[in-house]
């Protein structure tokens, strides 16, 4: 089956412009001709005359071509017919020239340096809407939180002891896997250094330390933002989606109750127990690399250690989890309400909460250290 | 091949057999698809209308029968002639399925982009064409999905269906949803689509309205089997369900209607 392209002939005869076409005009070959068809110029004549005897096929975009020729040729004042075609293709044309020619695509002038500081101007904005937002979500979430004292019928227990288990059980394999490395490394890379004062003994002091103060707790936290954070915003998201959410609210629930509450009370459980974990693995994993890297014996390890710890470090490290366990919670919880209609929506806000996740994180642990630095603890 | 085209149905369905686990949806379907008709395809909830529907395009793969579409077998092509076979029909899915993060416009310009060498100018202006054939009004273009309504995001979406004018097009219950106004509406809007595009059309529905409306024949799922007629004919079918379904009352207002 041989395959005729669109071609045509345009012939100019007693003031009357011929333009017979030939061959298949449909949408795979109609490219070819288009740019032809668009320099057409009437040259002279009056009249014009668009042949279609020859046509094999036509579909809507060899309609559209040439019905916008047509139009060209009208707009410099030809009279134009169009003849030739089966009934088919005739209603077709009729089709195609009913739906008439659609506006030029609008092209927004807009001055680039204006474009750069309106960018500007408004993620500034959006950056204090949104922390305002949250704030008042803050608000939102506490009042709901005090308001099952009065009420503990609205606890949701199943779904507590659910989230218990996705975000803080399921979670135990990677946090301890990374907080095992991390102890390793820590004690590796201090050894190394402390090794040129002879002062390798202190590595143990370096790992306990750091760890139980910051690494261990930063560390879950991270893992978590990134893990449950997201899983929260995409959960509630697509609930927002499907409109689930509306149908809680028609039904008499509240949201907060239902999805926010449970999702922040569990993570607040889980993450001291996680960050918890996550210390005594990094402290094993240092110990070990201590013991083979670096030759001390395990009692000497554990010795040291216990000289160079205090329950204040740890304490210090485990009272961030439950603030920071709030953070990430209520920003997954945050963003997946904001959610709107979209697929593309659920997916921004998810990276959003995890940044922001990670953010105040991060945030607020300098504020703890410059918090803990005042009261000398 | 040098056959007449109008002989060679363009959907021809052998010994269909569907089956998620143990249930058994189709059981040995025969159907054939003339050119240039209106197919309505109707049955109970979860009797396979859309599954059938989603087989023919390739989206289920079938347990046993042969599917050939405009002439192609649809099992054992390879990925070029399959992309290639893809372009010769649209899909209208039940809700639109539009893409969300994209404007109505650039959901129509996916396909052209993918399987045509057109210059961005045309594809504007045929995108352009697309919406206003479908009724949409040109400042359509320019919004997202989900600020549509419904009604809007099908047309939409049949504009997309239609951007490489196919020669066949598939509809997922296109009216449902839709108050009655706009379904007649976009029951006219097929029926002149059909007939000025020279379609065929394979329309899953269960408006009643919309059979006796636009449908050349109709498909009746039943028992896990299908029965091919013309309305007149499947009026007078002893089957129970046929005749619950076109003789209930609702069957009886949506004849009147079109006797009127």
């Amino acid at each position: 089956m041989a395959e005729n392209g669109a071609s045509f002939e345009a012939k100019q005869a007693d003031g009357e412009l011929v333009i017979a076409l030939r061959g298949r005009w449909t949408i795979g070959l109609v490219a070819a001709v288009n740019s032809q068809a668009a320099a057409l110029r009437p040259g002279g004549a009056r009249r014009a005359r668009f042949d279609l005897t020859a046509v094999e096929a036509i579909d809507s975009a060899g309609a559209w071509v040439i019905s916008r020729t047509r139009a060209a040729l009208q707009a410099a004042g030809l009279d134009v017919t169009i003849e030739g075609g089966g009934p088919a293709q005739e209603a077709l044309l009729d089709k195609v020239l009913a739906a008439g020619l659609p506006p030029p695509a609008e092209r927004h002038p807009h001055h680039y340096f204006i474009h750069i500081v309106e960018r500007i101007g408004a993620a500034l904005i959006g950056f204090f809407k949104q922390g305002r937002d949250l704030l008042s979500f803050f608000g939102a979430v506490t009042i709901a939180f005090l308001r099952l004292f009065r009420q503990p019928r609205r606890i949701k227990f199943v779904a507590f002891i659910a989230h218990i288990e996705q975000t803080g059980l399921n979670a135990l394999p990677i946090i301890g896997l990374i907080s095992f490395l991390i102890g390793v490394v820590l004690a590796y890379q201090g050894a190394d250094q402390l090794r040129r004062f002879g002062a390798q003994i202190f590595t143990v002091n370096l790992v306990g330390v750091s760890v139980l103060r910051e690494m261990g707790i930063l560390l879950t936290s991270i893992i978590v933002a990134g893990r449950t954070g997201s899983a929260f915003t995409a959960q509630i998201g697509t609930m927002q989606v499907n409109e689930e959410i509306d149908a809680m609210r028609t039904l008499g629930l509240d949201p907060l109750d239902m999805l926010v509450l449970p999702r922040v009370m569990a993570l607040v459980v889980a993450l001291p127990l996680l960050a918890f974990y996550s210390d005594i693995l990094a402290l094993t994993g240092g110990g070990i690399a201590a013991v083979f890297l670096l030759g001390m014996t395990p009692t000497q390890f554990i010795t040291q250690l216990n000289h160079a710890v205090t329950l204040n470090h740890f304490l210090v490290g485990i009272s961030k989890a439950p603030v920071f366990a709030m953070l990430i919670s209520i920003v997954g919880c945050f963003e997946g309400l904001r959610v709107t209609g979209s697929a593309e929506s659920v997916g921004r806000l998810t990276t959003q909460s995890v940044v922001e996740g990670l953010f105040l994180v991060i945030v607020f642990d300098a504020m703890f250290s410059i918090l803990f630095s005042f009261l000398h603890i | 091949m040098t056959t007449n085209p109008d002989a060679t149905p363009v959907i021809s369905i052998r010994a269909l057999v569907n089956r998620f686990g143990k249930q058994v949806v189709h059981d040995g379907i025969d159907l054939d698809v003339k050119r240039g008709e209106v197919l309505g395809v109707v049955g109970g909830s979860g009797s396979g209308k859309s599954v059938l529907l989603r087989t023919i395009v390739g989206l289920n793969r079938p347990a046993a029968g042969r599917i050939q579409v405009l002439g192609e077998d649809t099992q054992g092509l390879d990925d070029a002639d399959w992309r290639r076979l893809e372009s010769r029909w649209g899909v209208l899915f039940q809700s639109g399925a539009l893409f969300s993060s994209l404007t109505v416009a650039e959901n129509v310009k996916v396909p052209l982009k993918e399987h045509t060498d057109l210059s961005p100018r045309l594809i504007d202006e045929l995108t352009a064409l697309k919406i206003a054939m479908v009724g949409l009004p040109p400042d359509a273009g320019g919004k997202y999905p989900s600020q549509l309504s419904g009604g809007m995001k099908k047309r939409a979406g049949l504009a997309r269906a239609l951007a490489l004018d196919p020669e066949l097009l598939f509809l997922d219950e296109p009216t449902a949803g839709l108050d009655p106004i706009g379904a007649g509406a976009f029951d006219e809007l097929i029926r002149s689509l059909q007939q000025s595009l020279g379609l065929t059309v394979f329309l899953v529905t269960h408006d009643l309205d919309s059979l006796s409306a636009i449908c050349d024949r109709i498909a009746v799922l039943v028992d896990k089997r299908i029965k091919v007629d013309t309305m007149e004919h499947l009026l007078d079918d002893p089957h129970p369900w046929i005749r619950e379904y076109f003789h209930g009352p609702r069957g009886r207002a949506a004849r009147h209607a079109q006797a009127e």
